[in-house]
């Protein structure tokens, strides 16, 4: 039986969803960005099931399984996009992608 | 069997670091597969058993793998110019110092919070699916339309429109 308090596992979670945040800041290729959504997704998904055991209620795992599913359409939409990118810019490059810019 | 914890938490900590830091995409797929595979871990260790199985072979499995077939596909080096330029310490330092201030105000969130003990009990799997087909069916159904969706979009946005020149004698 694991008894690490639920402090632990918010920071734990915390801490996951900030790399991924900082990774997403950080980044300007377009698979690196979308890697850096998923692991905010996953330690969203991982204070679910801290938060579902800690109250004993099976919503949590119901909403994890929801966050999986969202997680799956949005990287295949998402990757399907890059492809389409990449066959029409030749690159990964977010700043290049600048078409609606306005350039005054 | 907190140790089991520290260890997972620690290994997907520092894989997750890896992979938001390596150049070359392959070898951040590869640490972000490890770290999915600890946080499956952690997860079994919270008594989350399919769920741990779920991330096994949904985020691990498929979308990771996904992941790499769109980057071998696109045979992804490390022709990124304008991530060279800006991939520096200075643009690293100004990310991690506001994720480090958030990261500051989530301990003192989690450390000010008061958290009533309640007695852990372990939540099967039957319980879960019970839930999720009673009172989550909508959501459910929901789920299955965004689903839908998600091939339909794929499927309009992956296809290409049809070349009559030969792919070798097009110009870059």
């Amino acid at each position: 039986m694991l008894t690490v308090p639920l402090k632990i596992l918010l920071l734990f979670a915390g801490t996951l969803f900030l790399l991924g945040l900082a990774g997403l800041l950080v980044r300007r290729n377009i698979i690196f960005m979308l890697m850096s959504i998923e692991i905010m997704l996953n330690s969203a998904g991982l204070v679910f099931i801290a938060a579902g055991r800690h109250w004993g209620q099976p919503d949590g795992q119901v909403m994890f399984i929801f966050i999986l599913a969202v997680a799956a359409v949005e990287v295949s939409i998402g990757l399907a996009l890059i492809l389409q990118v990449y066959h029409h810019y030749k690159t990964l490059d977010v700043d290049a992608i600048s078409k609606l810019r306005d350039h005054n | 069997m907190n140790i089991f914890f520290y260890i997972a938490a620690t290994v997907a900590i520092t894989t997750t670091i890896l992979a938001i830091s390596r150049r070359n995409a392959i070898h951040a797929l590869l640490n972000l597969i490890l770290s999915l595979l600890s946080i499956s871990v952690v997860l079994y260790l919270l008594d989350a058993q399919f769920i741990a199985a779920l991330e096994v072979i949904i985020y691990a499995g498929a979308i990771m793998v996904l992941f790499i077939f769109v980057t071998m596909i696109l045979n992804i080096g490390l022709e990124n110019k304008q991530e060279k330029k800006w991939y520096n310490p200075r643009m690293w330092f100004v990310a991690a110092f506001f994720a480090g201030i958030l990261f500051l105000d989530l301990i003192l969130a989690v450390k000010n919070a008061q958290i009533q003990p309640v007695a852990a009990q372990v939540i099967h799997s039957k319980q879960v699916g019970i839930s999720m087909f009673t009172t989550y069916l909508l959501a459910v159904e929901i789920a299955a339309v965004l689903l839908m969706a998600g091939i339909i979009g794929a499927f309009h946005l992956g296809s290409q429109e049809k070349k009559v020149m030969h792919r070798f004698l097009e110009k870059k």
